[in-house]
């Protein structure tokens, strides 16, 4: 029996040709507003005489940022000030999201609490922080907290040797003196140690069935032999406390209002979506898993730690990672309270200084992709290390 | 010789309820001290309410004033130790912090806007209002065109021209919201049929789209919105500062509306899709009248709650420059006239109390809609 031929269609009705037509239409499109929109640019500079190109970033700079990790001053390039809002970017962003994990993690279980008072403070917490704007937030703590506390003359001094008015909280500043070489030294071996018991404690577990106590040992040797090497160096440590002068002081750490106010505001309100994603991901496991794991003899602690975590983790980890993503692009809401980060410092005054919009919004914009990209790419290897591994 | 008897003639006496398990104090044990752990965590929790509610209370309600003319009102005195929260400030204020510099003349208007604007809300939203179809074609087309002419004037109806710089408060954070929600779904459905399109260079495009936009802070796209745009077209065209700033936001809502339906999309078992083909439905067809209707609706709790992520960001606008309801407060708590010790601290408790109802509306809504779409079939 002869195949009848395929029905001719006009190429009008035939999938195929629609799809490249409809491709390559689009493509035309954007290319169009590519090429107008670069030739508008370079019409609309020339016309406003600046410059294009990338030669602002060696040369001098000429303002001052009252935070920076690495030595900067008015004389340096705007490269080197590109590097400094990176680094304080990085800094409130590392220091955010380890503050906003624990608070996260710990209302988040508070949340799940059979005490429903504790349970209910917890709900209360996650509902206001979440349904108020974090540039709202931000405002409060820097403009009504910190900017409202007494003036250096009045400075509240705390405990310990610190002082804490409008300006700031001043630290005592740590100086170290010979031979503290050996405590991060043996810091580094006390950790790689608990690394290396842990592997024997699992190999002999597998072999023959007996536990170790890894937890234990792994923090002494991890805090143990720190300490211990500074006791034989002889605590060679001293502390230059902040001292009050007339118009300013001296000496010591000085945490500013700005870092300090972004920094609070950022953890509590990440901690807020955190603990959110905390608790969905305990609920998620079922009541089932908890009941089996009693009844094969576990106790609660153990349930906790073996059966109910790791399954947990599964759920939490994925909106987790989003949540480290946002509190690092929220950390630019810095531009509003004036922490030297990396969009106040570079797309801020940088870019008023030079003009140049494109490049300088190009490079930041290209710096969070990267943190982002980067971080993503991160926890996607640790999410799928504990991921459910399916027939 | 008594008879034996081994049974009982007459009830044993009823034994007392147990104590615990039953009544307030029952409830008490069970819930608040069950445990030495459980004690201390009530004791420390009814200490941070101690620390929270009361001074709350005196600050919002008890201390605050409520009448005055100048910060004469709201500073401490001899004979008034403790001030709370001076709303006095937020009442002669409040026609700045709704409506900015809008003529005093022309506010009405923005009050119609207000009106509209609210209806369409509760039509598109309520259950029991009938015609969505109807609701959509208002709240997507026919608003947006009356609120342009209404807003920013309209010569045939005699509405002089009111230019966006006038405009402010809580009108501005409105209607940066509302255009960003009524820009952002549509694009965002579009960019979502593409990321899911069989067709390389629109998948390619929408992907680029939505990850970069997603990659980036809302700052960064503000910033890109308000210094480049301007290059980017010609010079005659330079767009106006609010209109930046609503193109940067609604992009931004686009892209992360994008990634919200693609979820619902996911979420429509494949029976459907093929069903629709064997109907011998063209892809739009297959798309508008099966796929998009099971799918938004599905999405809608998250189509809430991205519009509240939505609404809290329109905040940012502040920093670019544009006059909305978060920047009315800044500018009018560094004001002399007001200028008290709690100026800031009420300006700020009344722009929370703002927020924070209108977010925590949209959220209930969005969990309504949840527990509604919870039917059977779903586990």
């Amino acid at each position: 029996m002869a195949q009848a031929a395929p029905p001719r269609i006009s190429p009008f009705y035939d999938p195929r040709w629609r799809s490249i037509a409809f491709q390559l239409l689009l493509c035309a499109v954007i290319v169009w507003l590519a090429y107008s929109a670069v030739t508008n640019a370079a019409e609309n500079l020339a016309r406003a005489r600046i410059a294009s190109g990338f030669d602002f970033w060696n040369s001098t700079a000429g303002f001052d940022i009252s935070q920076h990790l690495i030595p900067y001053s008015a004389q340096s390039t705007y490269g080197r000030a590109f590097w400094v809002g990176l680094l304080n970017t990085l800094l409130v962003s590392f220091l955010g999201i380890v503050f906003a994990t624990i608070i996260g993690f710990a209302i988040g279980i508070l949340q799940l609490s059979k005490n429903v008072l504790v349970a209910k403070l917890a709900r209360g917490y996650v509902e206001v922080i979440r349904n108020l704007p974090l540039l709202l937030q931000l405002l409060f703590w820097y403009n009504a907290v910190l900017k409202a506390l007494p003036v250096l003359r009045d400075s509240i001094s705390i405990p310990g040797g610190m002082l804490l008015n409008n300006r700031g909280l001043f630290l005592p500043k740590p100086i170290f003196g010979p031979g503290f070489e050996a405590v991060p030294i043996a810091f580094v071996l006390g950790i790689a140690g608990a690394f290396g018991y842990r592997h024997w404690a699992r190999r002999r577990q597998a072999l023959t069935g007996q536990q170790a106590p890894v937890f234990a040992v792994g923090v002494s040797l991890i805090l143990g032999l720190p300490l211990l090497a500074l006791a034989l160096t002889g605590f060679p440590v001293t502390f230059d406390f902040p001292e009050m002068g007339r118009f300013n002081i001296r000496g010591g750490i000085e945490i500013l209002p700005e870092f300090a106010a972004l920094l609070f505001g950022l953890s509590i309100y990440t901690a807020a979506f955190i603990a959110e994603a905390v608790r969905a991901g305990v609920q998620s496991v079922s009541h089932g898993q908890t009941e089996a794991a009693y009844s094969l003899g576990l106790r609660p602690l153990p349930t906790l730690r073996l059966i109910v975590v790791p399954q947990a983790m599964r759920v939490i980890v994925p909106p987790l990672t989003n949540q480290y993503l946002n509190l690092t692009k929220n950390s630019s809401l810095a531009v509003a309270i004036g922490y030297p980060d990396l969009v106040q410092v570079f797309t801020g005054t940088v870019l008023n200084q030079t003009g140049q919009a494109v490049e300088v919004v190009a490079i930041t914009m290209a710096v969070y992709l990267t943190i982002s990209l980067a971080t993503s790419g991160l926890m996607n290897l640790y999410n799928r290390r504990i991921a459910l591994v399916e027939r | 010789m008594r008879p034996q008897a081994f049974v009982r003639t007459e009830p044993v006496p009823a034994m007392p309820p147990p104590a615990s398990g039953r009544g307030v104090t029952g409830w008490l044990r069970e819930n608040l001290f069950s445990g030495p752990l459980n004690i201390v965590l009530t004791l420390l929790s009814l200490l941070v309410l101690w620390w929270i509610v009361p001074p709350l209370l005196n600050f919002l309600i008890f201390d605050a004033v409520w009448v005055g003319e100048d910060r004469a009102a709201c500073i401490v005195t001899p004979d008034r130790p403790r001030v709370g929260a001076c709303w006095a400030f937020v009442a002669e204020r409040i026609n700045f912090f709704i409506y900015g510099f809008y003529p005093v003349n022309e506010r009405w208007r923005v009050d119609t806007f207000f009106a509209l604007l609210a209806i369409g809300i509760v039509w598109l939203l309520a259950t029991w209002a009938p015609n969505k179809r109807v609701a959509a074609v208002y709240f997507f087309i026919v608003l947006p065109i009356v609120s342009i002419m209404l807003l920013l004037g309209f010569a045939p109806l005699r509405l002089s021209y009111v230019p966006t710089s006038l405009w402010g408060g809580i009108l501005v954070t409105v209607v940066v919201s509302a255009v960003g929600i009524v820009f952002s779904l549509p694009l965002g459905v579009v960019l979502a049929l593409g990321r899911r399109s069989r067709m390389p260079a629109v998948r390619l495009f929408s992907i680029i789209f939505i990850e970069f936009v997603r990659g980036v802070p809302l700052i960064t796209v503000l910033f890109m919105a308000s210094v480049m745009l301007p290059l980017f077209v010609p010079e005659a065209w330079s767009p106006d500062k609010l209109l930046r700033a609503l193109v940067g936001v609604a992009l931004f809502a686009a892209a992360y509306m994008a990634e919200v339906v693609r979820a619902g999309l996911q979420a429509i078992p494949r029976g459907q899709y093929e069903g629709a083909q064997a109907l011998g439905l063209s892809y739009w067809k297959m798309m508008g009248l099966i796929i998009l209707p099971q799918a938004l609706r599905i999405t809608i709790p998250n189509i809430v709650n991205s519009n509240i992520a939505l609404f809290k960001d329109t905040t940012l606008v502040f920093i670019v420059g544009i006059f909305d309801f978060l920047r009315t407060i800044e500018a009018a708590r560094i004001d002399p006239k007001w200028a008290t010790p709690v100026t800031s601290t009420t300006g700020y408790a009344f722009a929370a109390l703002f927020y924070f109802i209108c977010c925590f509306m949209m959220s209930r809504y969005a969990r309504g809609v949840e527990r509604r779409l919870e039917t059977g079939h779903k586990r």
